[in-house]
């Protein structure tokens, strides 16, 4: 933060002389002359109800094939006939019912704010084509990426860890293996997912606490040990200082002496939304993306079954928004890399395949089907039309979920339980490749290992008793979800084309855009629980006032700070520091040149014994640091 | 009543995140829901150090910060950021926190200075009545 050399433009207008921080950097909000301004209604769903056009750039169609298409299911005197059917329905049945019964609410709606009616029928979705629908395995994949799905093979049971040292972290992760899970999952502390070593003063009370400290080789090397990378998959949750930590995954797997195409796994990577949502940053936008297309590039060249990116709408769900731009700012966030990438002259079709993305899966259960099948269908159509995509893999969206942190409650914590389950049921039903479900304690402390087993064993009860993984889209067909979903598909594509039409993602990010829609839902979603709008049993309904906590809570080890900077001390202590010095400067000058890739000097710098403050800190110097203008 | 008077008897709250915690969801919540109850707010911005905060809540005249923290370093922001204002002999200006902190880390922190502690799902007017009870306890100066 301090070595704020401004070279690029766009270090320029972020990066801020320390001193002058705190005063310039604060924004003032003088009540109450701006509040009716800045309280606008976000109100997504209403306007969105109403679209039912999909975006001039993605409907332009050769006229032929559209003239091709089957629109609807239905004959012209069938449809007829049936809405004549509902017509008398609504008059008769429904009108003679209502006036002896009325309904629980005057309207009703998704979490997310789409009407929902009082039933559907085959008229809902006439204007769906039947090939929009579709089949499984099949362009545009609405009803999931594989042919048999979960009948071939069960979605990767993905539990993520991760506390304290890389020993303390292996430890949970053998666990687990031993529980029966099918795929690692890394959890990082702050100081590394920020790209600070251990002892740096902005670490201070952060290190080990929300995740595993890495900061060198060594660390990764304590961390998978005894794991088998090449019958593993495993993904590494971080993002300002991803190209790091693949460097050293690389690095590891060489020592060891493996084969990089077996290795599987996915590092998220997936800057844009930190800028967005989950704020964690390193270095300005611009800086920060070569480095996103340099992973993609490198894992496509050397690491052929390993995903270099996971495009995330987790975060921006749980930072507050709303499900439909949970859904769209990804597909905002992918058309950014998927450009900076065939920039560099590589066809989408050589990279696409590995692209990889990661969803909430929210409370509400329609919804969330409707926003999985909608997301593929909107996918395959952007990668082919917007980007020529010719193979198929490039078009097909493979997604890992986790259920909703941020919807678990403290007060009789032991619902938890039940809410993750439906969550994890939905992402099932919605086709997800790997799936992480919440411990019932995760809204205390991150989750005990009882916690845990728990919420994996509800994967299991779901995998293997409840006869839901036995068939490919069992929703497929329901006039509800697939009218849902074409609504979806829609919104999401208006999202993308307003995002075009103001000049494009980087630009909104900078400009906070995204930033005023997810805080404007969060605010919305935040009156609805105070008023019992939004029911959250425990906080707003069958409140236990007198609720005691009978609780055991993951302990934080206090010696994890200082075993871990032990261990960074004797590592810089060992080290050949003259030619870390000399990849350092190499780095630079890589850094400086827009052209190369900068894995392979990272890869060497690793190896060498840098750590990643070493590496972050030097390229500070040249990049500068990102420093946002919050809005609330 | 004159415009300045109106200004001069608002509470005036900076609320702030410290350290590398990104989690920004609740503050901005709970910044907006005591903007709309006609206070003055300054929201810091991410990663700030308690440095910063008290220096901002110095200049800015503050009668409270608030703290968001859901990272786990509690224990180790509050202390400090007491101690600072002491040694500038401002702590007239009155601490409270919010986020993800243990029961017996509340009680802690209660003891060692903190004037309140909102945890989740705290509804926005239940926070807008703690500030207010706060500042009212506190007196005028």
């Amino acid at each position: 933060m301090k070595k704020t050399l401004r070279k690029s433009p766009a270090a320029k207008k972020k990066a801020v002389p320390a001193k002058a921080k705190t005063k310039a950097r604060v924004i003032k909000a003088a009540a109450p002359a701006r509040k009716k301004a800045a309280v606008r209604k976000a109100a997504p769903a209403r306007k969105l109800a109403a679209t039912r056009k999909a975006p001039a750039k993605l409907r332009a169609k050769p006229a032929a094939k559209a003239a091709r298409r089957t629109r609807g299911s239905l004959a012209p005197d069938v449809a007829r006939r049936l809405a004549g059917d509902v017509r008398s329905w609504d008059a008769k049945e429904v009108a003679g019912f209502l006036a002896k019964a009325p309904e629980r609410q005057p309207e009703f709606r998704t979490l997310g704010g789409f009407p929902v009616k009082r039933a559907y029928t085959a008229l809902d979705i006439q204007d769906t084509p039947i090939e929009d629908i579709g089949l499984p395995g099949k362009f545009p994949f609405t009803r999931g990426p594989y042919p048999t799905m979960y009948r071939g093979r069960n979605w990767t049971m993905r539990q993520i860890a991760g506390f304290g040292t890389a020993e303390d972290t292996n430890g949970r992760f053998k666990y687990l293996i031993a529980q029966g899970q099918t795929g690692l999952s890394t959890d990082f502390d702050m100081p590394t997912l920020m790209g600070y070593d251990s002892d740096h003063p902005m670490s201070e009370g952060e290190v080990g606490r929300e995740g595993v400290a890495i900061d060198t080789l060594a660390d990764m090397d304590a961390l998978l040990e005894g794991i088998d990378l090449e019958k593993i998959s495993v993904s590494l949750t971080i993002n300002p200082s991803a190209w790091i930590m693949l460097a050293m995954y690389v690095a590891l797997a060489r020592r060891r002496g493996l084969d990089l195409n077996k290795l599987s796994g996915t590092i998220q990577a997936d800057i844009l939304k930190e800028y967005q949502a989950q704020k964690e940053w390193i270095f300005p936008i611009s800086p920060s993306v070569r480095l996103v297309r340099d992973c993609i590039t490198f894992c496509a060249k050397n690491m052929k079954r390993y995903n270099p990116i996971n495009i995330s709408g987790y975060h921006v769900s749980e930072a507050g928004s709303s499900p439909l731009d949970e859904a769209a700012f990804t597909m905002c966030n992918l058309i950014t890399y998927v450009e900076e990438v065939t920039k560099t002259g590589m066809h989408v079709d050589e990279f696409a395949p590995r692209l990889a993305f990661f969803y909430v899966c929210q409370a509400d259960i329609f919804e969330e089907v409707a926003k999985f099948r909608a997301l593929r269908r909107v996918y395959a159509k952007i990668m082919r039309d917007r980007f020529g995509a010719k193979n198929p893999e490039s078009m097909r969206l493979r997604f890992h979920c986790q259920t909703a942190a941020a919807s678990l409650t403290k007060p009789q914590y032991k619902i938890n339980v039940v809410r993750t389950g439906l969550q994890a049921l939905a992402a099932v039903l919605g086709g997800a490749q790997s799936l992480h479900t919440n411990g019932m304690d995760e809204a205390f402390a991150i989750p005990t290992e009882e916690a845990m087993k728990i919420s994996l064993r509800t994967q299991q009860i779901i995998a293997d008793e409840s006869g839901v993984a036995n068939v490919v889209d069992p929703l497929g067909g329901s006039y509800f979800v697939e009218s849902l979903t074409t609504q979806y598909e829609h919104a999401i594509l208006e999202v993308v084309d307003e995002v075009d039409r103001r000049g494009g993602t980087v630009k909104l990010t900078e400009q906070g855009w995204f930033q005023r829609r997810i805080a404007d839902f969060a605010y919305e979603t935040a009156l609805k629980k105070a008023s019992g709008e939004k029911p959250v049993l425990g906080v707003n309904k069958y409140v236990e006032p007198d609720e005691k906590f009978d609780i055991e809570l993951h302990p934080y080890d206090t010696s994890t700070a200082t075993r871990q900077i032990n261990r960074l001390k004797k590592v810089r202590r060992e080290r050949d520091q003259a030619k870390v010095d000399a990849l350092l400067e190499r780095l630079v000058a890589t850094a400086k040149n827009e052209k190369e890739n900068i894995m392979p000097v990272t890869i060497e710098l690793v190896d060498a014994g840098a750590s990643m403050g070493d590496i972050v800190e030097k390229l500070k110097s040249i990049w500068g640091t990102y420093r946002e203008t919050p809005v609330f | 009543m004159s415009v300045a008077q109106t200004k001069a008897d608002r509470i005036r709250v900076i609320v702030a995140k410290v350290g590398l915690d990104g989690h920004d969801r609740g503050v901005k919540i709970v910044a907006r829901t005591l903007r709309d109850a006609g206070m003055d707010v300054i929201y810091t911005g991410l990663h700030r150090t308690p440095e910063e905060v008290v220096e901002a809540a110095v200049q800015e005249d503050a009668d409270v910060i608030g703290i968001s923290i859901l990272s786990g370093a509690h224990m180790t922001v509050f202390p400090k950021l007491l101690k600072l204002l002491k040694a500038r002999g401002a702590d007239d200006i009155k601490v409270m926190g919010g986020g993800v902190i243990p029961d017996e880390d509340v009680v802690k922190l209660k003891k060692m200075g903190v004037a309140e502690i909102l945890l989740q799902d705290t509804p926005p007017a239940a926070i807008v009545d703690s500030v207010r009870r706060i500042v009212a306890e506190r007196g005028a100066r």
